[in-house]
């Protein structure tokens, strides 16, 4: 017996929330596999934490989502029941944590983004998107912190840790463009004061991204082609493999809980 | 295993205002600003603490347990010292 997925009626408010949602799903999943792996116990818990402070914004914004949306979904069939083409996520935050190094880089393009948009997103018309905002953006903030001395110690550590992190950087960086794209159904949001163009922080992600990079004596790629995709459904192969494990349970014993 | 890219931390807490750092563990860190962000993310993640300090254990000097007699049993028999010790008179009030 396995569970069936859901359908969603996807007006851009919800699809808009559940963009967001997705993304701290899948990233703060990612974290959660390092549990029990990471280099160093230190290094565990904090990947743990921020794991964490994903998935707790994942579900408050999951949450709103079945509120606003008010056809019987909540959080919980929103993270199980969907399909591998329902997910609205970054492909960024999908991709696999490969190396302590490709991991943290995927945490600082992706924080130093959050951070900024969430920022911005306490002033949205929307109360309920202000107060999450409110508490992601302490979160965000650390989580740049914590990712952004890594990097400068990766970068401008040893050669081969220099090595792995240029890799990361370089193999990653396709994946940055589609956190500023915005589409029809985002626009009217942007444009009634509920969300906020990202476009309109792209200049202060380079340069926070910039002035890392550089003290970590790493190479800013300078390639502009990016690859895009998740917001629609279209991801890489990895987001499959993913959910077949975050899923599992559910899909094989529908509604088990503890 | 403190290796000499991850030396030992002491780690000190301070949960409120007027209280004292007290002293809640140690852990490996490479750097004074890794092990400040690590003493964050072990030892404050239910709420515990307003303020951190990170002091390299290398730079504690502690008494020897070899000299415990010599250093500590002879504050034993001083009852003296203790405010216990004096008969306070009523009139007195509290102190």
């Amino acid at each position: 017996m396995t569970a069936a997925s859901i359908t969603v009626s996807e007006t851009p408010l919800v699809l808009y929330v559940l963009r967001r949602a997705d993304d701290a799903l899948i990233l703060g999943h990612r974290l959660s596999e390092w549990c029990g792996h990471a280099p160093a116990m230190e290094e565990d818990m904090a990947l743990a934490n921020m794991g964490l402070d994903l998935i707790g914004q994942a579900r408050e914004l999951y949450s709103y989502a079945a509120k606003v949306e008010a056809k019987g979904n909540d959080e919980d069939k929103f993270a199980y029941l969907r399909d591998v083409r329902q997910y609205r996520n970054l492909l960024l935050v999908e991709q696999p944590n490969g190396d302590f190094a490709r991991t943290m880089t995927r945490q600082f393009f992706y924080a130093v983004f959050a951070d900024l948009y969430w920022r911005a997103m306490m002033m949205s018309r929307d109360t309920t998107l202000a107060a999450i905002a409110a508490k992601a953006e302490k979160e965000f903030a650390y989580h740049v912190r914590h990712s952004s001395e890594w990097m400068i110690r990766l970068g401008d550590g040893t050669d081969e840790s220099h090595r792995r992190a240029q890799t990361a950087v370089d193999d990653l960086w396709a994946f940055t463009g589609e956190m500023f794209a915005v589409d029809d159904a985002e626009r009217g949001l942007i444009d009634a004061g509920i969300a906020v163009d990202p476009a309109s922080l792209r200049p202060r992600w380079l340069k926070t991204i910039s002035t890392v990079l550089g003290e970590a004596t790493l190479t800013m790629p300078q390639n502009d082609w990016m690859q895009k995709g998740g917001r629609t459904g279209h991801h890489t192969e990895h987001l499959g493999h993913l959910l077949s494990e975050l899923q599992s349970l559910q899909r094989t014993f529908p509604g088990a809980g503890w | 295993m403190a290796t000499p890219n991850s030396p030992l931390w002491e780690v000190f807490i301070r949960s409120r205002n007027g209280l004292a750092h007290k002293h809640v563990g140690s852990l490996h860190a490479a750097d004074v600003t890794l092990a400040l962000q690590a003493a964050r993310d072990i030892y404050t993640r239910r709420g515990e603490g307003l303020s951190i300090w990170v002091v390299p254990s290398s730079a504690i000097t502690a008494s020897d347990p070899s000299e415990k007699g010599m250093m500590f049993e002879p504050a034993e028999s001083k009852i003296y010292r203790h405010p216990t010790f004096y008969d306070v008179p009523d009139e007195v009030g509290h102190m």
